[in-house]
């Protein structure tokens, strides 16, 4: 359970407001294969929030999120469907 | 049908007709100094403790529990630095929810920085309080006061205060019950040590909060010496303020069960109603166990400051607590607690009075702004 799944794309989000990180989360989710990760980089505060909820919305798994050392997270999304 | 639909009555409720006829009157008559002994002073005081012995009637506490503040935000400062201070040889531990008003928030930061220590208790999807956590937590030794609203500001749901005043009063544990949102629309839940509320969210005036504190809760004010209010609020009493806000109350708490009753059921048309107009939306806050007159959503992929400018054109007063709406550039911490949509956010909240009409008409604008919002964001 603590393996990593290496993202298939990297959505660069940060300096970006939202719901700016949620669209281009939406827009991509499709270019990457069943179960592979989609990694959200963004530093406004409310991805941190609003990606996990997009993804309880819309049924995609939210993996996990990680501190960025100059601040912001790697959101991670698994596609479901 | 006035021009603007006001929906904001959680920030404030519009002023009742009966405060302000109290609030005319009282401004002629309850000018004077209640504390001093000639006759004005006398009949501001009459005016005074008549007001309080109505307060206090509605809250279920007697008028020597009850002391006015200028302010609700005033009176959680007080109630929750008040009674820690009167319990510090008890302890300097404080609990209260992710979810409280920022004011028991920030009163509990400056608790911290002054040494004593805070636990915050987490909530579930729908806004309510981890209630075993809740338990758990207050049951710790050196647990000096808890916090709880009676329901959530922003998102409506109310929180189980009957079974944390039980939790409280087993481990002989103070609870502070934060009644602003309620107070005059739904009876305030039994149990409780402290009790605060803002009377302009009752439709009294600004500048009237209550804090009462139940007979046997140790409270020591933490500010300067002070005489008025039973030593518990600094500062001359805005007697003609608490005259109305009294008449607001008053009048409010007689014509709840059916008023509030009918602005349920238009909260429910909203919230059955959004979710089959807008795609991608998410109704937030507890469906049932809610404040009768607050609904919030989160339209996905909408920037909420455009939402509500939207509105406001379309002459719809409403509220967000997204963050670009917010002076701290930061979500509310409500929605972060709860894990919910935090853009594209918008409160509902009706006054009294509130037509079917204007609900009606709200919910035939709001999907055209919404898609035009998106349209213009790129959203498919």
């Amino acid at each position: 359970m603590t393996e990593v799944t290496q993202p298939s794309l990297t959505i660069d989000a940060l300096g970006k407001k939202c719901p700016i990180p949620i669209i281009m989360l939406a827009e991509q989710i499709n270019h990457v294969p069943l179960n592979a990760v989609v990694a959200v980089l963004a530093d406004d505060p409310a991805a941190y929030t609003d990606v996990p909820a997009w993804c309880r919305l819309k049924s995609h798994r939210h993996v996990a999120s990680y501190e960025l050392p100059e601040g912001g997270w790697a959101i991670h999304v698994m596609r479901n469907y | 049908m006035s021009l603007v639909a006001y929906f904001d009555a959680a920030s404030s409720e519009p002023l009742h007709p009966q405060a302000r006829e109290a609030l005319l009157a009282a401004i002629d008559v309850g000018w004077a100094d209640p504390a001093r002994l000639y006759t004005q002073a006398r009949r501001a005081h009459l005016l005074l403790e008549q007001a309080r012995t109505e307060v206090a009637e509605a809250l279920g506490a007697r008028p020597d529990e009850v002391s006015f503040t200028s302010s609700g935000t005033q009176a959680a400062h007080l109630g929750v630095l008040g009674t820690l201070h009167g319990r510090r040889r008890v302890g300097r531990h404080l609990v209260t929810s992710a979810v409280e008003h920022s004011s028991v928030l920030h009163a509990a930061g400056v608790h911290e920085r002054d040494g004593g220590t805070v636990e915050t208790v987490g909530v579930s999807l729908e806004g309510r309080v981890d209630l075993d956590a809740f338990a758990e937590a207050v049951a710790r030794p050196g647990t000096a006061l808890a916090c709880l609203q009676t329901a959530n500001h922003e998102v409506g749901t109310v929180q189980p205060v009957a079974e944390a005043a039980a939790a409280c009063r087993a481990g002989g544990v103070p609870l502070l019950v934060d009644a602003a949102q309620t107070a005059g629309r739904m009876p305030i839940p039994p149990g409780w040590s402290v009790l605060t509320a803002s009377a302009h969210k009752w439709g009294g005036p600004a500048g009237v909060g209550v804090l009462a504190v139940r007979k046997g809760t140790r409270f020591r004010s933490f500010l300067p010496e002070d005489e008025r209010e039973r030593r518990r609020v600094p500062g001359f009493e805005n007697v003609p303020g608490i005259v109305a806000a009294a008449a607001a109350l008053r009048a409010m708490s007689a014509e709840a069960a059916q008023e509030q009753a009918r602005l349920s059921t238009l909260v429910a048309r909203i919230r059955e109603t959004v979710p089959k107009v807008v795609p991608d939306v998410e109704v937030i806050g507890d469906p049932v166990g809610r404040a009768p007159h607050i609904v919030t959503f989160s339209c996905l992929y909408v920037d909420g400051e455009a939402l509500l400018t939207e509105l406001d054109k379309a002459g719809f007063a409403v509220s967000s607590g997204s963050s670009c709406t917010a002076s701290t550039l930061r979500p509310s911490h409500v929605l972060e607690a709860m894990g919910v949509l935090t853009h594209g956010n918008v409160r509902v909240s009706l006054p009294r009075g509130t037509s079917a009409a204007e609900v009606d008409r709200f919910l035939a604008v709001l999907p055209d702004l919404v898609r035009r919002i998106r349209h213009d964001a790129g959203v498919a």
